[in-house]
């Protein structure tokens, strides 16, 4: 059977908490749902890399969750190389988990400190079944190396390294396996801009030169740029812009794509006037564009028909009913 | 022995002073603190101005949350050991300063805003006694009085509904809505100094705005002065009038952060601007890892373990910090 190209592909994916009665625990109006996930459709082809962006409580991690199998989708479907990620049994299960590695926000917390570091990079490939024994030091000593660690630090344990290490660690042990696909959330958020540079600095070498495909949540669209060449935009569990990062992040076409560039800091630009509001709970959203609410651009029919995610230009899809494109990106 | 510590009379912290050349808010001159063997500041220097905001930047663990500390009297003598000066405009040298004599600045000339409001803030208390406790014990309103101005004070920093939320827990707000309220309760006595250190890290990028906005506006509004510790540099040239640029307690690079962030001179400053991602950035080049020595024998700059441009001289020789090309630099080798 030849390989298909697609690795992930999300159909109209819905996630769905049942979060009670209005009123509390004893209530009897009606069960309410929240959707976190709310009709995501994306897909990820070998080698391609693409970042997930939005504010928290967007669904960005709800997505990661269903993507990894974590979680299953309250409807659509959620498929790993054509087949349901939920129902993967076997070799096509195992071959998941070989394939698919994952790169965790709290690096430390996710490494388990009673390891050494050389167990904890070797775990994946004697859990595969991928080295002999007599080759394990030298695999794990390569991959050090291969993330900028020196190999005499397979004798250490996480506790005397730094935060930077520690997330360097991570990556050589998600790297153990030969992934075909790695999945970060917010992997470099929270470090010192000297630590992330480095990081997303291996993150983009290891990309290009092992054409690993990279889906990268972030809320951080310098970092969406440098490393993805594919964007997709999250509001309130749908996904409502997707594209080329350089072309959507150059004229985006979604007011909230637009708003969320504004905010971000820019060397001597005045502080442009921030998006109002706060991201709403997808709780009992009133009809309508979700993000009507806090759009500048909102107008009555807005608040009538929910746009869908169509294609809107080529290579573009957007979810508005009066989108930007075609005025000035900044405006 | 009490200090000397009220406001000037001829400055009140209402009307910005527009004469030529008015005595700086704050100053502060070589001031150094350690704690037990460690030199955490060595010999800072900075002054800020009336009305004006400053930025302190640098990585984590560079001394910006510690001198924020000092400068509101958290970290006082014997606790910590304290030498140089800091003074603000009217007051005795605050390195000499007593809780009894904090007692009497803290809230009123100066006020805090810290990284996370949901630890900041007390989780057993309501908004509103948070925000009319320190106006009935600090300026001595009465009860109805200062739910009066606690309601207006919300309403300023953009809280909807400000009576209802007077009766909200901390937990019942958002992140964002959390950092209204502490910003509300550190300008409900008006101070004339604003200390945030990193009032935004936890937040989104679009709820960053607002309330850098905000915290802009509401101490301009009031002539009032700000420091600002930050993290990105971009921000901070976006927020600040001045920039200090700090690395293992000494001060590398300050001076106004246009001058400053245009064309950085010191090899720290333009390894960390470097580092930063702009939206177009192609290429990074980012900084050597590493950590600096706090240790009180050092003699030397403590960048130079980092630093491509270090010569044998640098281990040996702290460089001090002089006027170069509009901004003050502590380099033996600038050059690129
Ligand atoms: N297990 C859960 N039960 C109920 N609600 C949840 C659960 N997990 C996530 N949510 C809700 O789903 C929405 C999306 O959350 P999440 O995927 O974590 O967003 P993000 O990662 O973008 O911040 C949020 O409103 C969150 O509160
Ligand atoms: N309570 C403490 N006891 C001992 N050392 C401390 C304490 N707090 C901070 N330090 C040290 O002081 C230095 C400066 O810390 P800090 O002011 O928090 O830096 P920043 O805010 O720039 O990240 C660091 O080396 C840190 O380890
Ligand atoms: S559909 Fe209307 S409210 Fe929604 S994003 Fe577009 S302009 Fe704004
Ligand atoms: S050249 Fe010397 S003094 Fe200047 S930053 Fe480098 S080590 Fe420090
Ligand atoms: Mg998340
Ligand atoms: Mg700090």
């Amino acid at each position: 059977m030849s390989m298909p190209s697609e690795l992930f592909r999300l159909l109209d994916v819905e996630k769905a908490y049942d979060v009670g009665r209005k009123g509390g625990l004893f209530a009897s109006g009606p069960r309410r749902r929240l959707a976190a996930l709310d009709g995501v459709r994306l897909s990820l082809k070998a080698g391609e890399s693409v970042a997930i962006v939005g504010e928290s409580g967007s669904g960005k991690t709800t997505l990661l969750r269903v993507l990894l199998g974590l979680t299953s989708p309250s409807d659509g479907r959620a498929l790993y190389r054509e087949k349901d990620i939920t129902l993967l049994q076997g070799e096509d299960r195992d071959r998941f988990c070989r394939e698919v590695a994952m790169i965790y926000q709290d690096a430390r917390g996710s490494l388990n400190p009673r390891m050494s570091i050389l167990d904890l990079v070797a775990e994946p490939l004697d859990h595969h079944g991928l080295c002999k024994p007599s080759e394990r030091r030298d695999r794990v000593a390569a991959l050090l190396s291969r993330v900028g660690l020196p190999p005499e630090m397979m004798e250490r344990y996480t506790s005397a390294l730094s935060g930077g290490q520690v997330r360097r660690v991570a990556i050589a042990r998600a790297l153990a396996s030969s992934p075909a696909v790695l999945v970060a959330d917010e992997a470099v958020s929270g470090l010192d801009v000297s630590t992330q540079a480095q990081l997303l600095k291996l993150l983009r070498d290891l990309q290009r030169e092992m054409g690993v495909s990279l889906l990268f949540i972030t809320h951080d669209l310098g970092v969406a740029a440098y490393l993805c060449e594919r964007i997709a935009v999250m509001y309130l569990g749908r996904i409502v812009e997707t594209g080329l990062t350089k072309d959507v992040l150059s004229a985006p076409a979604h007011p909230y794509t637009r708003a969320l560039l504004n905010a971000a800091p820019k060397f001597f630009e005045p502080i442009a006037e921030p998006l109002g509001g706060e991201i709403p709970s997808p709780i009992d959203l009133p009809p309508g564009c979700r993000f009507a609410g806090r759009c500048p651009e909102a107008r009555d029919d807005c608040r009538a028909s929910d746009p869908e995610l169509v294609a809107g230009a080529p290579n573009r899809e957007f979810a508005c009913l009066h989108p930007l494109i075609g005025e000035p990106a900044f405006a | 022995m009490a200090l000397a510590l009220a406001r000037p009379a001829s400055a009140p912290p209402e009307t910005p002073s527009s004469t030529p050349a008015p005595a700086p808010l704050l100053t502060v001159e070589r001031l150094s603190l350690s704690r037990g063997e460690k030199l955490i500041l060595d010999e800072v220097s900075f002054t800020l101005k009336r009305g004006a905001t400053l930025g302190l930047v640098g990585e984590s663990g560079a001394g910006k949350s510690t001198i924020a500390l000092a400068l509101i009297g958290l970290l006082q003598k014997p606790q910590v050991g304290l030498e140089g000066t800091m003074a603000l405009d009217g007051s005795a040298n605050l390195v000499d300063a007593t809780e009894k004599d904090w007692l009497k600045l803290r809230g009123r000339r100066v006020s805090m805003i810290f990284q996370d409001a949901s630890s900041a803030l007390n989780p057993c208390f309501t908004v509103g006694s948070q925000l009319t406790s320190p106006l009935r014990r600090l300026l001595g309103m009465g009860a109805k009085e200062a739910r009066g101005r606690a309601i207006d004070l919300l309403e300023s920093v953009g809280l909807n509904d400000a009576a209802s939320r007077l009766d909200a827990y901390p937990h019942q707000l958002s992140g964002g809505m959390q950092q209204r309220v502490m910003i509300a309760i550190a300008l409900a006595t008006n101070p004339e100094l604003l200390l945030a250190d990193e009032p935004t890290s936890a937040l989104d990028v679009t709820i960053q705005a607002q309330i850098v906005r905000l915290i802009l506006d509401e101490t301009r509004k009031r002539g009032a002065s700000c420091i600002f510790v930050l993290h990105d540099l971009a921000l901070a040239s976006q927020a600040c009038d001045e920039i200090v640029v700090l690395y293992g307690g000494q001060v590398m690079e300050a001076g106004p952060s246009d001058v400053l962030l245009a064309e950085p001179l010191h090899p720290y400053t333009r390894g960390l601007k470097a580092c930063v991602l702009e939206l177009d950035t192609d290429e990074l080049v980012p900084l050597p890892s590493g950590a600096p020595s706090f240790a009180s024998k050092t003699p030397g700059c403590r960048f130079a373990p980092r630093c491509g441009n270090a010569l044998p001289k640098c281990v040996d020789e702290k460089p001090p910090l002089e006027t170069v090309r509009g901004r003050k630099l502590a380099c033996w080798n600038p050059a690129a």
